[in-house]
């Protein structure tokens, strides 16, 4: 999307998206990859994940949204059974 | 054209006059923390609100920088709110005032000029205010009480006007103007109500959220939108544009406020933005800001008894600076005496240095000195002042050097 002048855009600093059309996570270096055989669903990555990036519904294995995700690693740290690796 | 309206006279200090204004606005929130020389400000409107002569909410805070917070808080959720503060006061808002301006809300506060500490000083100089002028507010420096009154009310109607949506300061000296009691007239309360009404929100478009409906620039839960959130490198240069487009607006509310002002009270200060005194036939001005040109149309009298032909112009509108004005005005002297009541260490005066750029390259440009005097409150007697319009007088003839004077100092 090409960027807006300052006649397209509300006054004051408004945003003019939705605040979840705001992909917070694209500047990230490192991703979480959750490898499936040896995650336990235990939702640790999912309690942990400071931006609320990880997808979980409780019963199959999570899924980080890399739109929101900045790569802190903070879920690969937790993860008790090292499931989860930061790839570049 | 509508009729001057019958006003009543008091006698008011400047800060007094500054809470009459305060009271009749019809406004929602006040928020100040007491700091001489404004203390009398908060303390009447705060004995009117005990008196329940008016219906705002006064919120007592711990600090300035919370006094504005709350300002900018009560603003953002739609009420007219104002504040008043002094130096130290006003620096302790620093981060604030960048904020209220960015936000595009549409607050008032009176800055009782005072001296910034150290030494600790509590008499009158424009460093404080001086100091935030490159905030985004809007900057009216008034020369006595009454224009601090007329000045207050005219500055929320500048301020809301939807072309503008930025803070207004109002300024006076300190103690000069503060503490000194004057006649002051007072309009009715609802011809202020009327002339300001109530504060109309600004509504605005964001197609992506709301589609073509037009939403009120506060915070409404029914139409939720964040204030003051991250503004990196990809958008805040375009939110600045935008302030400096506002800014550039101002000039035209600014002028008509005034004109629509002047129709009910019968009151106007030159055209708004300057107020030249005896300058038609003028060889030499003397420009300044604030109740010092009170003293220089005394001066100009005794001056033009003797047959010399000067005049003084006091700036009134210090920003958005009027600098096409000036431009043109002060190209018609010979010399131009700037007096500074303050200054920027390592540089001149403020007032100097503005005026500079304001008439860099104009064709005719007068020449300039810049006379700093009256800091932390050291007298400007008409016998100084005087003497500043003969050194005017006399670089008329043998040139500007130096053009950097300081003076009313041992």
């Amino acid at each position: 999307m090409s960027k807006r002048g300052w006649r397209e855009i509300p006054i004051a600093g408004i945003p003019f998206l939705k605040s979840t059309e705001y992909h917070t996570g694209d500047w990230k270096v490192f991703r979480p990859v959750i490898d499936g055989e040896k995650c336990i669903k235990c939702g640790n990555c999912w309690v942990f994940c400071p931006d609320s990036a990880i997808e979980w519904d409780g019963d199959s294995v999570p899924e980080p949204n890399y739109d929101y995700c900045k790569g802190c690693g903070i879920c690969a740290e937790e993860c008790p059974v090292n499931a989860i690796e930061m790839v570049r | 054209m509508q009729k001057v309206v019958k006003q009543r006279m008091m006698a008011l200090n400047g800060d007094e006059a500054v809470a009459w204004a305060v009271k009749q606005s019809d406004v929602d929130v006040v928020s100040a923390y007491p700091i001489t020389p404004q203390t009398i400000i908060v303390e009447r409107i705060s004995d009117f609100v005990h008196e329940g002569e008016v219906d705002l909410e006064f919120i007592k805070v711990e600090s300035e920088h919370s006094a504005l917070s709350a300002c900018v808080g009560a603003a953002a959720a739609g009420a007219r709110a104002f504040t008043a503060t002094a130096a130290n006061g006003l620096q302790l808002m620093f981060e604030i005032l960048y904020i209220t301006a960015s936000l595009r809300m549409p607050v008032v506060m009176a800055v009782v000029n005072r001296a910034p500490s150290g030494p600790i000083n509590i008499h009158c100089d424009h460093n404080d205010s001086m100091g935030a002028r490159d905030a985004g507010w809007i900057q009216i420096y008034c020369e006595d009480a009454q224009e601090a009154y007329d000045s207050t009310i005219q500055a929320f109607k500048i301020s809301e006007d939807p072309e503008v949506l930025l803070p207004t300061m109002v300024t006076l000296d300190g103690f000069l103007i503060s503490h000194t009691l004057q006649n002051v007239s007072l309009l009715p309360e609802e011809v202020v109500h009327e002339f300001l009404g109530t504060r109309k929100v600004q509504r605005i478009k964001v197609p992506e959220i709301f589609g073509d409906k037009e939403v009120p620039l506060m915070l409404n839960p029914k139409y939720p939108l964040t204030f003051g959130p991250l503004d990196l490198f990809d958008y805040y240069f375009e939110h600045k544009r935008q302030q400096i487009e506002a800014m550039e607006r101002a000039y035209k509310v600014i002028e008509r406020v005034h004109k629509e002002y002047a129709e009910i009270s019968g009151r106007s200060y030159g055209n708004g933005f300057i107020e030249p005194y005896k300058t038609d036939d003028a060889d030499v001005v003397v420009v300044g800001l604030g109740s010092t040109m009170g003293t220089a149309k005394a001066v100009v009298d005794e001056l033009r008894g003797e047959g010399k032909k000067v005049g003084s112009i006091r700036i009134r509108v210090f920003r958005p600076f009027p600098r096409e004005l000036l431009r043109k005005v002060l190209s018609e002297f010979d010399a131009v005496g700037v007096l500074d009541r303050g200054i920027s260490f390592g540089h001149f005066g403020q007032v100097y240095s503005d005026l500079c750029a304001a008439l860099y390259g104009a064709k005719d440009a007068p020449m300039m000195i810049d006379f700093v005097y009256g800091l932390g409150g050291r007298d400007m007697p008409q016998k100084l002042l005087k003497k500043i319009f003969e050194e005017v007088l006399e670089a008329k003839v043998k040139g500007p050097e130096p053009v950097f004077r300081i003076r009313g100092v041992r």
